[in-house]
């Protein structure tokens, strides 16, 4: 069987929507399919909490984009391309208000207007929200105004298991249908990979259980290369034992992180000092890299709590009053009760920092395409970079609005204008690779295999170990050889269940297939970057080297199989590289 | 592309009602209806009696209280009483009144139901009984 | 744990051991042409979740088992199932609420199962558009640098019909959508009313014609169970019954008025 589309999108998150939207609206002849592993509605973008960042409106005088881009380049250590931010920082602003006439409802002034609010490592105050489930609401206004464009072909709970790619052109995809087991080729002309990060990759992740990676290592496996993939960032704010992400809105409201002695340890760490009033771009307002950095200092101070999951700090909401953290922090209570059994009116949050976004991702241009052509790539899974070495909270879901409309344009006009070719040569390839799925079905099945709970475990403990918020050379030596033997056993792991309908281990034994290549470009990349920036931290090269690395790593797949590290450098506009500082 | 009928369906149990409370009380006012219905249709025979006299007015007193219509009429009554009460109680739900910024509560709404339901009541009663 | 005939045993050994039996309704279509139940014990956990338990099951004890997860923090809807009868969002439901145990763990009713405790839901899907739950504008669309006005107080008429993460949970308790598949059901009604209080939205009249019909609230006997069910308290019973109210106040003035008054 085989299916044909212009333009088939890989994800059906709040990237993907927006993209195949874009598309629809930039073309609508052009045939549009969303292939995604779950229902839209499903997709992690759900989770996203505090806000989406841009400068509000005209009659906001005392902030501008420059002041956004700036905060944004600052915050990155001046790893991102600034003229990226730039295009960023206007168009953040166009698409957030695209978001309200489609009926997001954004949380309100008295007047009418858009609320914002502060957020760390931001001078202004430019974070939009919906109270705390910014995400949900901005996936959902998305999914509900895609259901408007019924040309929009959908394919719920299908997986892309290989990018075809022909003659150096990406053709099109193969992908299962979980209900059915089915395996199909679907022929297209381009594709935009807009499958989100891929925190399950390490053990302690406010990402949900389908943020495998997958997009990232279908564009490795097809010959793409990944950008900036040391760069991992850890939310300071999570819940011990789950994960559960506190929202960074948590501390813009005014919370304060208290170590076991009740005081406000991030003083200690050059962010400024503490107030009553939460002051901007300090304190608990600092970015997440120098806080999440901050805990484990104090952890090795011996000044953390001892929690039955590990060591916590305290978030103190208790002074914010119920009045305020119910209108705008419901969603923070609601979590506190049902998994911590606590009520935040009245108690402590413990928290811990948790593995919550990836700064890198698959390489590509200020209008989402990649490399190798045909291919797009938006939202978490891609890497543009406006990041650069660590991501300021809540530019991320703008970065998906933004570059998922970006990505949706550059590729209807790229099948617009791309000559038709031969299918024969993709389908054959197709084909192949359907067999390849039937052959792992059927050869996987038997008792005395390694389980792939424990090589995914391991896998996941060997990350936290060797590629945390500290790195130096001997850990993560430690961590690609932990990973290269899992390879190994991986090959031999058997799965229980043959069945072709909804066979989710057969899933999870693909998913966890290409964790492992992401887990080595991680570890690879950081093997390789001999500095300290951001959310990379070489506990053995402790300084920033601007001569040597004030560039991307691009790490790409040989055609023998190896990894290979390149580096490309960024690109500056107006910011040449500074003092990140903060609270002073 | 789908393989609907290798689903299973789970068939609906005739019992199901049994199973919570909510869903008996569910069951027993869809069957208020019928008691609702019987109510029309015997104010419908009280009006003919009475239009025709007399006579056919004493003969219909007569077949009302035989113990098996008084018996019916009592069954009927409680399933009336069931319908009003449940369908005081939905009132809040479906009206939403603002006056102004203030939102009426639906309490409030609730107990202008059964406030009118006492007057009217009292007026029906006073008409019947001066 | 095993049954066991021995009247000697000793009074005081405690009769929980850590572990908690979970009886987990299995299909496989390929093999069983109805459910049976298969039972495992797991770790009884205090911060565990039936979901915890259900993960543990399929990396430990039996990879043949197939459910849906994904954020485990209640904001995606994809676990909802019926656990000791009710449904729930298996994420957000714990183990130690049903300790000594046995949980039972079945699919959501109302639904065909696909597999185990996976449910189709594509009637769901097929019905959501047809109430076209997106933001119908009108002639006062605001320019393109600028947003709607929306007071807070106006923003309060639908918000909480706006908070559906579509779980289905609505649908499996609702007995009117068990006797009626046709009947468009609670989420997808809170969704249309959602959009309709919307003060941004003019496309009341556009929904109109599937919300008030035989298949719409009009097939709504007021159960109520929705809205019990609803783990985001959306109250979906709630918005049908407006809407009730709306349809007739509607359908009176279309009746008693000439056109151009309505």
């Amino acid at each position: 069987m085989a299916a044909w589309h212009n333009v088939v999108i890989i994800g059906g998150g709040g990237a993907g929507l927006r993209a195949a939207i874009a598309i629809a609206e930039a073309n609508p002849k052009l045939n549009v399919a969303i292939v995604s592993k779950v229902y839209p509605m499903r997709s992690h973008t759900v989770s996203a909490e505090g806000g989406a960042a841009a400068v509000a409106g005209r009659d906001d005088a005392d902030d501008s984009f420059d002041e956004h881009a700036y905060d944004t380049v600052s915050g990155s250590d001046w790893l991102c391309d600034q003229d990226a931010v730039e295009a960023f920082v206007v168009e953040a602003r166009r698409e957030l208000l695209q978001l309200e006439h489609w009926g997001c409802p954004w949380s309100r002034r008295p007047d009418g207007r858009i609320a914002v609010r502060a957020f760390g490592g931001m001078k202004k105050k430019r974070t939009w929200f919906a109270a705390d489930k910014t995400g949900f609401h901005l996936l959902h206004t998305l999914f509900q105004t895609a259901l408007s464009y019924s040309d929009i072909v959908r394919y719920d709970e299908w997986f892309v298991t290989k990018l075809l790619v022909h003659d150096g052109r990406v053709r099109g995809v193969v992908a299962v249908e979980l209900a059915t087991g089915a395996t199909e080729t679907i022929v297209a002309d381009a594709v935009i990979v807009c499958t989100g990060g891929c925190g399950r990759v390490f053990p302690f992740t406010t990402n949900a259980n389908i943020k495998t990676g997958d997009g990232m290592a279908l564009a490795y496996q097809a010959g793409a290369p990944l950008k900036d993939m040391e760069f991992v960032q850890y939310h300071p704010t999570g819940l011990p034992f789950t994960g559960i992400l506190i929202t960074e809105a948590a501390r813009a409201e005014g919370g304060w992180l208290l170590n076991k002695d009740g005081y406000r340890y991030l003083q200690d760490y050059d962010l400024g000092s503490p107030t009553d009033q939460p002051t901007m771009r300090s304190m608990e307002l600092g970015p997440r890299d120098r806080l999440s950095q901050a805990f484990v200092h104090e952890m090795e101070k011996g000044r953390t709590i001892e929690h039955e999951a590990g060591h916590v700090v305290h978030l103190d909401l208790r002074h914010l009053g119920k009045e305020l953290i119910d209108s705008r922090l419901p969603f923070v209570r609601e979590l506190c009760a049902s998994y911590q059994n606590i009520d935040p009116v009245s108690e402590l949050v413990p928290v811990r920092p948790v593995v919550h976004y990836m700064m890198g991702g698959i390489h590509t241009d200020i209008n989402g395409a990649t490399p190798l052509t045909g291919l797009y790539a938006a939202g978490e899974v891609a890497c543009v970079s406006i990041n650069g070495a660590n991501r300021l909270g809540s530019n991320s879901l703008p970065e998906l609005l933004v570059f998922g409309a970006r990505a949706g344009k550059a590729a209807a006009e790229f099948v617009s204008d791309v000559p038709g070719a031969a299918t024969g040569p993709v389908l054959a390839q197709g084909r192949d690779e359907e067999r390849r799925l039937h052959r792992e079905l059927a050869g996987r099945h038997g008792s005395g295999g390694e389980r792939l709970a424990d090589i995914r475990t391991e896998m996941q403990d060997a990350m936290e170990a060797g590629a945390g918020i500290y790195r130096d050379e001997a850990s993560l030596i430690k961590a690609i050889d932990k990973v290269a033997e899992l390879k190994e056993r991986f090959a031999r792991a058997a799965i229980d269940d043959t069945s072709r309908t909804f066979n989710t281990e057969l899933i999870a034994m693909l998913e966890l297939s290409g964790m492992l290549d992401v887990a080595e470009c991680i570890v690879a990349s950081a093997l390789r970057r001999e500095e300290s920036r951001g959310a990379h931290q070489r506990t053995d090269f402790p300084g920033r080297n601007d001569e040597k690395y004030l560039a991307h790593s691009l790490i790409r797949r040989t055609p023998a199989g190896e990894s290979r590290v390149d580096y490309l450098p960024v690109t500056i506009t107006r910011w040449p590289p500074g003092e990140r500082v903060y609270g002073r | 592309m789908t393989t609907a009928d290798r689903r299973y369906h789970h068939p609906v149990s005739f019992t199901w009602w049994a199973r919570k409370p909510s869903y008996l009380l569910f069951v027993l006012r869809e069957l208020s209806s019928v008691f609702v219905a019987w109510f029309v249709v015997y104010l419908l025979l009280l009006v003919a009696a009475v239009s025709s006299g007399n006579e056919s007015y004493q003969g219909f007193l007569e077949w009302s209280s035989h113990p098996l219509m008084i018996a019916l009429n009592v069954i009927a009554f409680a399933f009336v009483l069931l319908h009003a009460v449940t369908w005081f109680g939905l009132a809040p739900k479906a009206i939403v009144l603002r006056l102004g910024s203030w939102r009426v509560p639906p309490n409030l709404i609730l107990a202008a139901h059964y406030g009118a339901w006492l007057v009217i009541s009292v007026a029906v009663a006073w008409v019947i009984l001066r | 744990m095993s049954e066991t005939d021995d009247k000697h045993a000793v009074p005081d050994m405690p009769d929980t051991t850590g572990t908690i039996t979970m009886e987990v309704a299995r299909f496989r279509p390929d093999r069983e042409s109805e459910p049976s139940w298969d039972s495992y014990d797991v770790p009884l956990r205090k911060e565990w979740a039936v979901l915890d338990g259900l993960n543990h099951i399929k990396d430990q004890l039996d990879g043949t088992l197939s459910y849906r997860w994904s954020c485990r923090m209640g904001i995606c809807g994809s676990c909802g199932m019926t656990v000791n009868g009710e449904p729930k969002l298996t994420c957000s439901t714990f183990l130690t609420d049903y300790a000594p145990g046995p949980v039972r763990v079945e699919p959501l009713a109302n639904f065909p199962v696909i597999r185990d405790l996976v449910v189709d839901i594509e009637d769901f899907m097929a019905k959501l558009p047809t109430v076209k739950p997106w933001l119908v504008s009108g002639d006062e669309e605001p320019a393109e640098d600028s947003e709607y006005r929306q007071t807070p107080a106006e923003m309060d008429d639908y918000r909480r019909y706006s908070m559906c993460i579509n779980c289905m949970l609505c649908y499996s308790a609702c007995p009117v959508y068990a006797l009626d598949p046709d009947f468009i059901g609670p989420a997808a009604i809170a969704l249309a009313q959602r959009y309709n209080l919307d003060s941004r939205d003019e496309g009341n009249e556009d929904r109109r014609d599937v919300l008030a019909s035989a298949e719409g609230v009009w097939a709504c006997t007021f159960v109520g169970e929705c809205s019990v069910a609803c783990p985001k308290d959306v109250d979906p019973a709630g918005a049908i019954q407006r809407y009730k109210l709306t349809a007739a106040t509607q359908a009176v003035k279309d009746l008693l008025l000439p056109r151009g008054a309505r």
